[in-house]
């Protein structure tokens, strides 16, 4: 339960390109009836879990309400799968080497009205009056609040924040940042498959569909980083198709989004201007723009921050320079499938050129 | 036609009676080298169907054991990321098509002519080509993992990701075209099973006499008459989109992919109730067996079966809670998917008040429906919750899903339909199956599957989304995935020793002689296995539990004066079942599979070059010239 705190340490060290040996152990497994395993889960299942990326730990007004409903349904729920097992565990009794004792016809058929058409008929309408209730509270989007539009790319995510009159303030990728206690508008497209943005801390989902433009928001109540990953299939890499929202208290969001605006740091030392070179010479701004140095890049996501970011190759692996490197000169290795090629360039070319694109604050 | 007192068969006569004798040689099925592609007998033609499907059902079983290996720790790199997508599409289409509608097709198809007491299905003929189109589709959407070309766009096959630019090559063709191919059988089948329960039922076998599961066949067979043609028009246009550069999907000329969506699961939802719908009658068979007392609520029952087929198809929606439709119109679709609670609810209770306070024989059909009980409930009530548009928002495409639907399907429809197995295997075969393999198949099965997917409940809540491949370590996804793979394990376990346990028993198992169980439904009045007419004569029906009713009896009225030198069968009304008419049935050819031959050559040409439907439309119109050649059996007296 850390919303608050700033990035925790585990989300910065991980990454597919390395291998850590920890050794999963089997839950211990006693006892060989269903039921054993049965209350076993449902422990498990209660007990709060600290992390980024879990429904059952809201960080908005929305997600608490539909947590608050999920816990409510799930004790309704006990509550009839217990009822009803036990109805067929005493009636199964009731048969034994005593005999039969059946149930009267009159007796079964109240059974069955109640059971099977009065008790249904209750959960359900209680259900859809709060489920109706809870999804105006979502659909009631706010009229003010930065815009920001989401562009599900094959595979990673386009963030392009708009002014009020719609023009374009900044582009940036793969890390959403938003002032906490404002609500943020979200218009989401795509231009190739369908994708669904979900951030499951912050909002429930809502796909992004070629042809189309769907709207959401999202109001983080707490500072922190949540993470979000689309949730419809979109393809070869549709699982390290993730990204980070940065919630932050509205001064310092300003100050991040006017950074953002900004065209790329000019270098400042011999090896950054190397490095700069090299990201021209290479080819690299063919696909990724950099504003400043070379804007007809659209494929790839704009580098122009980079540096700022935490996360690298759609938030699959750590922003540092080793990382960087290893995506740069073997990118199939890290996410097979995905868009980008290999590049292969002579070590003091690639130093430079991550000296260059770790000096883009 | 007469009607005549007969001793109840099997009891004191002798069935080698010169009679019989006659009948074997009129409906046996052909010997000789062509034997393979010629028999159009119904028991035949299902066994065939029950076969094919369960050998599908093992593959695609034996793909989510790789997928499970996979997905045991995080960062796993077992499978590459593009064998994974090949895996869980082939693996959800073959469930889904391959498996579960062809299983309990084959299982009415062997059934039902028995249980309303019909010498074969309406149309034999048809019901054979509808098994060679099932098996050459499914053999080559198989196939396709052989050689690289499976398709991974999911089983679902969004647009555009199915489309041409997004999955080139021949995966989705070879989805679309097998699926439009397999579904037709599914049709033929469903068309089949229609008319035969509604104009081949004995005398006297009323509509409201008729056992439960022909019911169940029977809605089962009008849902698949209105929602195949959904996904079978989706998957054309998908072809067409694909193929000739019709833009149906295409956004950008004025297409729309939430068509495909609408078109695919107003197919897609109501197949959940086509699966599901067969296993309902399993279980309403079983339950009066083993406890010997008539079920309790046979009206309520069969109004269920039917609001269940209406409903089914009032809910497609919900599958799209997440695609930006209006808030009020989905609020219907969550309105109406939570009222299919209310018929499962009474049927379950049914079963309970019928179970209440008998004795109880607690042999293996029954103990799946018992364990079909504890995962059925669990996999409603999460299915009722997910009903509801704001939590599905939160957990639709996770992996509370996938554990929500294998509740649903694997309890729901799997366990019914092996205990159904176990129950009807000495009928199919006339030996019984091993209690004890039996027994400690179910604990296994029904242990292993709730260590499997329970645990996916928790990983969807906690935000893990379904169809990947991989997740970080960071993400705390590890321990119950490991969990869940373990349980795949003892799962695949327990379904495996059920296998095992129907070969061996082929040889091994003891006797069964006629009614091993003591049942009502008069598919077990004749010889296990049953000769290839059924019933020698057909008998006539008094109520709703014909065996039961003559206890303690030697005769049973039947209809004589039925020819016993060609193959002739009784149609009676659809309502009370009086007698009608005697139908000619045709006997065995090769025609339905040089159609299905002819068939598939077009359907699987157009992959290569469109212009190969010519092929299979010229090829399949001359085999039908053969198929329907006329030949006036009735004149050759």
């Amino acid at each position: 339960m850390d919303g608050g705190s700033p990035v925790p340490n585990s989300v910065m060290s991980g990454g597919p390109n390395r291998k850590r040996a920890r050794v999963s152990e089997t839950p211990p497994l006693r006892g060989n009836s269903g039921i054993v395993l049965f209350c076993g889960f449902v422990i498990l299942l209660l007990q709060g879990c600290s992390q980024i990326q879990s429904s059952l730990e809201p960080a908005s007004r929305t997600t608490a309400l539909i947590a608050d409903f999920w816990w409510g349904m799930l004790l309704v729920g006990m509550v009839i799968l217990a009822g009803v097992l036990l109805l067929l565990f005493v009636g199964l009794r009731r048969g034994g080497p005593r005999g039969e004792r059946p149930l009267s016809t009159r007796g079964a058929f109240l059974l069955v009205l109640t059971g099977g058409v009065v008790t249904p008929l209750a959960v359900i309408l209680a259900m859809v009056v709060v489920g109706v209730l809870i999804g105006k509270e979502i659909a009631k989007r706010p009229e003010s609040g930065p815009i920001v539009e989401v562009v599900g790319r094959l595979w990673w995510w386009e963030l392009r924040y708009l002014d009020e009159e719609g023009d374009l303030i900044a582009t940036t990728a793969n890390e959403m940042h938003v002032p906490v206690g404002r609500p943020v508008r979200l218009r989401l497209i795509s231009d190739n498959v369908i994708h669904s943005f979900w951030v499951p801390r912050l909002q429930g989902k809502t796909d992004l569909i070629p042809g189309q433009v769907n709207e959401s928001w999202i109001e983080a109540e707490k500072a922190g980083v949540y993470r979000g990953q689309c949730s419809e299939y979109c393809g070869t890499q549709h699982a390290l198709m993730s990204f980070l929202v940065v919630a932050e208290p509205p001064e310092v969001f300003e100050r991040w989004l006017s950074r953002q605006a900004e065209p790329a740091t000019e270098p400042e030392s011999e090896a950054q201007a190397r490095g700069r070179q090299v990201f021209v010479e290479q080819g690299c701004a063919a696909c990724h723009t950099i504003r400043g140095v070379s804007e007809v890049g659209e494929i790839g996501p704009d580098l122009t921050h980079l540096a700022g970011r935490r996360m690298l190759a759609a938030a699959a692996i750590p922003n540092t320079r080793g990382h960087l490197g290893g995506w740069i000169s073997d990118p199939q290795h890290v996410k097979p499938g995905n868009k980008m090629p290999s590049t292969v360039m002579e070590p003091n070319e690639l130093q430079a050129l991550l000296v260059y694109l770790g000096s883009l604050e | 036609m007469s009607v005549a007192e007969h001793d109840r068969p099997g009891e004191a006569v002798d069935r080698s009676s010169e009679e019989t004798e006659r009948l074997s040689a009129t409906w046996a099925a052909p010997k000789g080298l062509t034997r393979w592609f010629m028999p159009v007998n119904q028991r035949v033609i299902g066994r065939r169907f029950v076969i094919t499907a369960f050998v599908f059902f093992f593959l695609a079983g034996a793909l989510a054991v790789l997928m499970r290996i996979q997905l045991m720790q995080p960062e796993n790199d077992f499978l590459s990321p593009e064998l994974y997508n090949q895996f869980f599409t082939v693996h959800g289409t073959a469930m889904m098509f391959l498996f579960a509608i062809p299983v309990m097709e084959g299982i009415a198809i062997y059934v039902v002519p028995m249980m309303i007491g019909a010498r074969d299905m309406a149309f034999p003929r048809l019901n054979a080509f509808g098994y060679y189109v099932y098996l050459i589709g499914g053999t080559v959407f198989f196939g396709s993992l052989l050689f690289q070309a499976a398709p991974s766009a999911g089983w679902f096959n969004y647009v555009p990701l199915a489309g041409e630019e997004y999955s080139p090559g021949l995966g989705v063709g070879i989805w679309t075209t097998m699926i439009t191919f397999i579904e037709v059988s599914a049709l033929t089948a469903a068309v089949e099973l229609i008319v035969t329960i509604l104009k081949l039922r004995a005398p006297g076998m009323s509509l409201n006499r008729m056992p439960l599961f022909v019911w169940s066949a029977l809605v089962t067979a009008f849902m698949i008459v209105f929602a195949m043609p959904a996904v079978i028009a989706a998957s054309s246009m998908l072809t067409m989109d694909r193929l000739i550069d019709t833009h149906f999907f295409t956004p950008e000329t004025g297409g729309q992919p939430l068509l495909w969506q609408h078109l695919f699961w107003f197919f897609g939802h109501p197949e959940v109730y086509i699966i599901l719908m067969p296993a309902l009658g399993i279980i309403s068979t079983i339950i009066p067996v083993f406890t010997q007392r008539p079920i309790f609520g046979y009206t309520a029952l069969v109004l269920s079966l039917v609001a269940t087929g209406f409903i089914g198809f009032g809910l497609w929606v919900h599958h799209m809670f997440t695609t930006g439709l209006p808030q009020l119109g989905m609020s219907f679709f969550m309105a109406a998917s939570a009222m299919i609670a209310i018929p499962q609810g009474t049927q379950v209770f049914c079963w309970i008040a019928s179970l209440w306070g008998t004795r109880i024989r607690f042999d293996t059909p029954l103990l799946f429906v018992l364990g079909f009980f504890v995962i059925f409930i669990v996999g409603g009530i999460t299915g009722v919750m997910v009903a509801a548009i704001p939590f599905d928002l939160q957990v639709h495409d996770t992996y509370f899903l996938v554990a929500h639907f294998h509740y649903v399907l694997i309890g729901g429809a799997v366990f019914p339909l092996i205990g159904g197995i176990y129950y009807w295997y000495p009928k199919m075969f006339g030996r019984m199956m091993d209690e004890r393999l039996g027994k400690a198949s179910f604990w296994l099965a029904f242990i292993g599957f709730n260590v499997t997917f329970f645990p996916m409940h928790q990983l969807g809540l906690q935000g893990m989304p379904r169809r990947v491949y991989t997740y970080l370590q960071e993400l705390g996804w590890g321990d119950l995935n490991l969990l869940a793979t373990f349980g795949a394990f003892l799962l695949a376990g327990g379904f495996l020793l059920s296998l095992f346990n129907a070969l061996w028993s082929l040889r091994r198992g003891a006797p069964a002689g006629e009614d091993p169980w003591g049942s009502p439904t008069i598919e077990w009045a004749t010889r296990s296995p049953p000769p290839c007419y059924n019933h020698e004569h057909i008998p006539i029906i008094s109520g709703r539990w014909p065996l039961w009713e003559r206890r303690g009896q030697l005769s049973i009225p039947v209809v004589t004066g039925l020819r016993d030198d060609r193959r002739e069968t009784l149609v009676t009304t659809v309502l009370d079942a009086t007698p009608q008419a005697v139908a000619v049935m045709p006997g065995p050819t090769i025609w339905p599979f040089l159609s299905a031959l002819a068939a598939s050559a077009g359907f699987l040409g157009i992959l290569y070059q469109p212009s190969f439907f010519l092929v299979g439309f010229f090829g399949a119109a001359a085999t039908f010239i053969g198929w329907f050649w006329p030949r006036r059996p009735w004149r050759d007296d």
